[in-house]
């Protein structure tokens, strides 16, 4: 149901009753390798390519979850992903050989709340008993997409970030004493005209800000509702830009509730830059890392607000700004 | 529409205010000495192939480049470059040894797409630039010198 100008209130809330999260290399030296149900050792999964490694990852994580939560694949009625490849290939070929009915989906690195708040939206209308949703990213197949050769040797700035290497997925059904998809707030693109695409936290600040603002006047509740306030991938510079926003709004955030994605999935040591990005940083921390807090009793109400900027290789070439959005949606115990 | 212009100024300007600096001497003292290192193991691979073979010092230029080119390939490929490259900059860019990264991991990574429409299709996405402007920026400097001596009569 519609609550205020851009939010779903769930009435029959579906649940998270599993989740199935894989990473890579990186993220298994990171900081939350606990969060994963399945590490790899190297970048290409014994694949010929980083796009079979790419589709072989969300196979993988959509089996774990199936698993876990003791259904077949065959019972999942709807599968709704996305990645940042081309034409979402390795979304596509995955859904081939789940075979799940299938809605490919892509909102750059806020794909994974988009997934969710469409899931739950059809949960909520008894539309399916079983959706699973997620996304994905590779960082070599990512790389050379959008940046240059994976072994090219140019130097990145400190604003830069490093796009995650993984998989997650939630299987939503009804199940009680899980952590329930309560709302979801579809952001609006916002556009403050930056351009540098090597800067995507500052470009994607301002839509996580005027999402999250959005999610609390439309729900009509305060930010000290949630236990924690998650960003996809604004990661350092993005998250000191939306905290700044919002002090200068008048709101004072507690900056231990308002954590990212891009920062907690990596180890300071590491060299990632401003932190982690991609699609799959904010489908893995928040399936692994956030849904196993909330089962241990850690926390109980979390908004997770995913930030993608919706660029392409050819709009950076052409001079066009950085276009970027931000859906939010809350997870409640 | 007025108001999102300025909006985006305000928030345009307080970024570009924000922004970290980037460390510009350091990068270009790091870049300096790697580069200058670069330089100085190709001179002695060239002093080698003097010493060792019958090249002279305007010979030895191309099996040096060569060498160098053929070092740079395995570093490429063992994925050590592009991370001397982070620290270096400029340093492991300006050298041959850049041109030739930019050739080698470009032929790399589009191996999976074949050797013809792949590898040969894209092996000069990166340093095809290089080679037109190179080329060109060689004519004109040549045509310039050609006028000039033609009418300096020498």
């Amino acid at each position: 149901m519609i609550q205020g100008k851009q939010t779903w209130v769930f009435q029959n809330a579906p649940s998270i009753i599993a989740t199935g999260t894989v990473g890579g290399p990186d993220e298994a030296a990171g900081n939350i390798p606990e969060a994963f149900d399945q590490l790899y050792d190297d970048l290409w999964l014994e694949k010929d390519s980083f796009e079979l490694a790419h589709q072989q990852m969300i196979e993988d994580a959509s089996n774990h979850a199936v698993k876990k939560a003791n259904i077949e694949l065959s019972d999942v009625q709807f599968f709704l992903h996305g990645d940042l490849i081309n034409q979402i290939t390795p979304s596509n070929f995955a859904a081939r050989n789940l075979a799940i009915p299938y809605l490919g989906l892509f909102n750059a690195c806020a794909t994974s709340m988009e997934g969710l708040a469409l899931s739950a939206l059809i949960m909520d209308q008894g539309n399916a008993s079983y959706v699973l949703t997620g996304a994905a990213s590779h960082y070599s197949a990512t790389e050379r997409q959008f940046r240059y050769p994976t072994e090219y040797g140019s130097q990145k700035p400190d604003t830069s970030q490093k796009t995650v290497t993984g998989a997650g997925v939630a299987l939503l059904g009804f199940e009680k004493n899980r952590p329930r998809v309560t709302s979801a707030t579809i952001g609006k693109v916002i556009d403050r005209e930056l351009t540098d695409p090597f800067n995507m936290g500052g470009a994607m600040a301002p839509a996580a800000f005027d999402t999250i603002n959005r999610h609390l006047t439309d729900r009509n509740i305060d930010h000290s509702y949630y236990d924690y306030i998650i960003t996809g991938d604004l990661a350092k510079i993005g998250r000191e830009r939306c905290l700044d926003l919002f002090t200068k709004d008048g709101t004072m955030i507690d900056e231990r509730k308002f954590v990212d994605c891009g920062l907690t999935i990596y180890k300071p040591s590491q060299q990632v830059f401003a932190g982690g990005s991609g699609t799959a940083c904010s489908s893995v921390v928040t399936y692994g890392h956030f849904i196993k807090k909330m089962m241990n009793k850690e926390c109980s109400k979390i908004l997770v607000v995913a930030t993608g900027a919706l660029l392409s290789p050819l709009s950076v070439s052409q001079k066009q700004t950085i276009p970027c959005i931000a859906h939010a949606v809350s997870i409640e115990m | 529409m007025a108001n999102q212009t300025s909006q985006a100024k305000k928030y345009k300007d307080y970024e570009a205010s924000k922004l970290p600096k980037r460390p510009i001497l350091i990068n270009c003292l790091k870049a300096f000495f790697i580069g200058g290192l670069i330089c100085v193991i190709g001179q002695f691979i060239s002093l080698f192939y003097m010493y060792f073979f019958n090249f002279t010092e305007q010979t030895a230029g191309n099996p040096t480049v060569a060498t160098l080119i053929f070092i740079t390939m395995l570093l490429t490929g063992f994925g050590i470059y592009n991370k001397i490259a982070q620290f270096a900059g400029a340093g492991t860019a300006v050298p041959v040894t850049g041109f030739g990264n930019a050739v080698i991991s470009a032929a790399i990574e589009h191996r999976t797409e074949g050797f013809v429409q792949g590898v040969g299709g894209n092996m000069f996405k990166l340093a095809g630039s290089v080679i037109l402007f190179g080329t060109f920026s060689a004519f004109v400097i040549a045509l310039i010198k050609t006028i000039f001596s033609y009418w300096s009569g020498t």
